[in-house]
């Protein structure tokens, strides 16, 4: 019993290997006729689902050369036949004869999931650390047991919560504030700062209070105000757990979707003011999937593959930080 | 006879270059309580933990010597540092107990703590159990406190209470040898005496090493010392001739006070 | 002076923080609760959605995440012993590190691998897919949790069991697990609520549906992608019924939550 245990055991932590590294598999996979159609170009390139020209030097419209010009021919598996292989709805013919294809560039969605996760990094960093520092160093206990659960709470909120919220409510008052569109690149950002609030504001908390209480006291007798004390003495000594979970927080931000959905307006267009509505990573898989197919459900899945090595990227880059900094 | 000899023993902890223990040789007497005594860091509890090998929870020591447990059916020794397969581990366990420093009850009933290692040995029929569960208990000076509530929470008892259901649940078992790991350095000094006393029963049936930093423990309940300095055992000798007539002059400095 | 100023400033914007942050929560819950509240009949219990009610989304909802928990709860938690209790070190590490990642995870790409591994081969979305997405948001959250619960009890317990004779799987089972049972039990209820309110995984792979179905092999219905649906509706009664379902949502996750916060209030 104890060895079957113990393989079992060992089979369900291997799982989430296999998990992982089918997740990049299966996205690249998917992908990879919108990759080798478009290249890295694709992450420069703001022209979603846009028809252009076909700059082959004939003049002759001779469908069976623009076709294979297009199409991914050398798919193997099953399942990804359905990604970047019809592509006759792909080949428009325009009324001087000049055949046109469909183009996908993910740099919009891309400066969108970049954009408001500053903006709300920007908005919530300021926020989560006075609601730490008023937990962890003013607040009674009762008080502060009381106004952390309620903060715990805020998490817990699902996220298409904050999304009817921010847009019937919160949008408008953005709008009033800053003027431009309610839906909006600034709107998603601060609703998307507030969701990640309370996860930014409970682990800068919890850091600062691993700071031992007599290092926090030999300041005090020194004279020092609680100011000084948080400035000089908690702060660094927490360093670390701050700005990981400034980092974590990030991680979040990158992926949320569906408050994001509601807010940002979901427009394949570059925003020429923060007031302008845009999209993003998430939003766009959400809101295209259900109709894409062929090169345009493939260049999906490449933003996906994205999204999903940023995150990636982020949280190993935390994690590698704490260690480091731990030692 | 001795219930257990160690014999040029040397122990070193994973990852590191230094042996923790070096070359110790020691006998522990049949029903008799030896102490281990010395300084902190000097190797006493690294010594008593290797002698049901409970080391070998933690992988990648090294072990030289030996160290024999008489096998009472057959009167020969065993070398218990050949011991690699796990129902041979069980068993050595089985002969072989241990109390820690803190008190360890189970988060089951009083009953069924005591009843833990008789149960995992097999034994299912409910008379058998209960009759052995009170003979522990009263073996353990407990009985008279929990026979009413056997069924309750051990969490629910006082930490000297619970230091004395961990020894019941050691010697329901009926182990020949018994280890204590400094076993009332979390206990006030009305539960170390009640476990002082009970300790010095048990040896009428069980032979016991215990470690402990108390010098007036040792020198109180003690049959034979063994007094060790960084993993070297110094002396070893009855209890009386160590703390009155000590050889070495480490002993002697250690004794009176010195360095400690 | 000046010091005793900036002092007073400080932490007089941090207990404003306090305030902002509380003000955001009771202004999403009093709007919730008067929107949703406005829009609440007893009949969005009995009818379903192709009625104007919610009772297939709420059971819905439930059935997913309970699919999803059948799955996820018992393979999260034997991972969680493994790395906590067998692990050698840098497999184990190797392990936590990468479920962490996972929990990180943005649950769209879940979603979109879920898709590619099982809508597509089987042609259609369905509730089984809705399942797979959620557990497999579920494992790494029941790992971490398992795995934080197992580290608090102290290592004398489970070196007392082995000193009775009892083998590793017996101590685990019998006494560290017992030990750390509270925190590992509101892990899980705390897990369950995390996806209970999920959308994103569901949206291409269960989607959700009009009708009481228990049938998982085809589109499944969910309150939340239904509130997705509803809320982008031009109808106003669409966005009615979107509100009473959010406030219903938000109840049921919050419920549970506080459940999980009041068991561990009381076993401190």
């Amino acid at each position: 019993m104890e060895k079957i245990f113990q393989k079992f055991a060992f089979s369900s932590a291997t799982l989430v290997f296999i998990i992982l590294l089918g997740i990049f598999i299966t996205l690249f996979n998917a992908a990879r006729p919108a990759i080798n159609e478009f290249g890295l170009n694709f992450i420069v390139n703001p022209a979603w689902n846009k028809e252009v020209p076909i700059t082959t030097p004939q003049t002759k419209t001779d469908k069976s050369v623009t076709q294979s010009a297009v199409s991914n021919t050398d798919d193997e598996t099953v399942d990804v036949n359905d990604f970047g292989d019809d592509s006759d709805d792909m080949i428009m013919q325009d009324e001087d004869d000049t055949p046109t294809k469909t183009i996908y560039g993910g740099l919009v969605p891309l400066v969108g999931t970049i954009f408001s996760t500053l903006i709300a990094l920007a908005f919530a960093m300021p926020i989560a650390m006075g609601i730490a520092i008023f937990l962890a160093e003013i607040a009674p206990k009762k008080i502060a047991t009381f106004v952390g659960g309620a903060i715990e709470l805020l998490a817990a909120i699902p996220s298409i919560i904050f999304g009817m919220w921010g847009l019937y409510y919160f949008a408008p008052i953005v709008a009033a504030l800053f003027g431009g569109f309610q839906v909006s690149l600034l709107t998603a950002g601060l609703v998307l700062g507030v969701m990640i609030l309370p996860f930014m504001a409970a682990i800068t908390r919890d850091s600062m209070n691993t700071t031992p209480d007599i290092l926090k006291e030999s300041a005090y007798a020194l004279g020092a105000t609680k100011f000084e004390v948080i400035k000089d003495v908690i702060f660094p000594y927490s360093k670390v757990g701050i700005i990981g979970s400034i980092i974590l927080s990030l991680g979040r931000a990158l992926g949320e979707t569906m408050a994001v959905a509601f807010l940002i307006g979901s427009i394949f267009e570059l925003p020429h003011k923060i007031t302008d509505p845009t999209i993003s990573i998430p939003v766009a898989l959400a809101n295209n999937f259900g109709e894409a197919s062929g090169l345009g459900m493939s260049s999906l899945f490449y933003l996906a593959l994205i999204l999903f090595v940023m995150s990636f990227a982020v949280i190993s880059f935390a994690k590698f930080y704490f260690l480091r900094k731990a030692n | 006879m001795p219930v257990m000899n160690i014999k040029k023993f040397s122990f070193t902890y994973p990852g590191v270059s230094d042996p923790s223990l070096k070359n110790i040789t020691l006998p522990i007497k049949k029903n008799k309580i030896t102490a281990l005594i010395g300084p902190s860091g000097c190797g006493k509890s690294t010594l008593l933990r290797s002698m049901n090998r409970i080391h070998d929870l933690y992988p990648g020591n090294k072990y030289e010597g030996k160290i024999d447990l008489l096998d009472f059916e057959s009167g020969k020794y065993k070398n218990i540092l050949d011991i690699k397969k796990e129902n041979e581990f069980i068993k050595l366990r089985q002969q072989v107990g241990m109390i820690f420093q803190k008190p360890t009850p189970f988060p089951m009933s009083i009953f069924d703590n005591v009843a833990y290692g008789l149960k995992i040995d097999g034994i299912k029929n409910k008379s058998e159990l209960s009759d052995r569960v009170e003979a522990a208990l009263k073996g353990s000076a407990l009985w008279s406190e929990v026979s009413d509530r056997l069924g309750k929470s051990a969490m629910g008892l006082s930490g000297g209470q619970q230091q004395r259901l961990c020894i019941a649940r050691a010697v329901a078992v009926k182990p020949e040898v018994l280890l204590f790991d400094e076993p009332t350095s979390a206990l006030d000094p009305i539960s170390t005496a009640a476990i002082e006393e009970l300790i010095v029963e048990l040896r009428n049936d069980i032979s016991i090493a215990i470690v402990t930093h108390n010098m007036q423990q040792a020198s109180r309940i003690s049959d034979y010392t063994a007094f060790m300095y960084l993993g070297d055992l110094v002396e070893y000798d009855k209890t009386e001739n160590i703390f009155l007539n000590p050889k070495e002059k480490r002993t002697e400095d250690y004794i009176t006070g010195r360095f400690g | 002076m000046r010091r005793l100023l900036i002092n007073k400033i400080i932490l007089t914007l941090s207990t404003i923080s306090a305030l902002i942050g509380l003000a955001f929560l009771a202004w999403i819950l009093v709007t919730l609760f008067v929107k949703g509240l406005s829009s609440f009949h007893f009949s969005l219990f009995v009818n379903d959605l192709i009625d104007n009610g919610l009772r297939n989304l709420i059971v819905g909802q439930f059935i997913l995440a309970g699919m999803a928990s059948v799955i996820g709860i018992p393979l999260g938690m034997v991972a969680g012993i493994y790395i906590r209790e067998y692990g050698q070190g840098r497999y184990a590490n190797l392990i936590r590190n990468l479920s962490d990642i996972m929990m990180s995870a943005p649950s769209i790409v879940i979603g979109a691998f879920v898709y590619a591994i099982i809508v597509v081969p089987t042609g259609h979305t369905s509730g089984f897919a809705g399942s797979i997405a959620l557990a497999i948001m579920m494992i790494p959250i029941v790992i971490s949790t398992t795995d934080s619960m197992l580290s608090l009890v102290p290592k004398e317990l489970r070196e007392a069991g082995i000193a009775l004779g009892a083998s590793k799987y017996k101590v685990i089972f019998d006494i560290v697990i017992k030990s750390a049972k509270v925190g590992i039990m509101t892990g899980i209820l705390l897990a369950f609520a995390r996806i209970v309110g999920e959308t994103a995984p569901l949206l291409f792979t269960s989607q959700t549906s009009n009708y009481f179905t228990l049938d998982l092999t085809h589109a499944f219905p969910s309150l939340s992608v239904s509130i997705y649906d509803l809320a982008s509706d031009v109808q106003t009664s669409s966005r009615d019924l979107a509100w009473a379902a959010s406030f219903i949502l938000t109840v049921m996750v919050l419920v549970i939550n506080l459940t999980g916060k009041f068991i561990t209030r009381n076993k401190k």
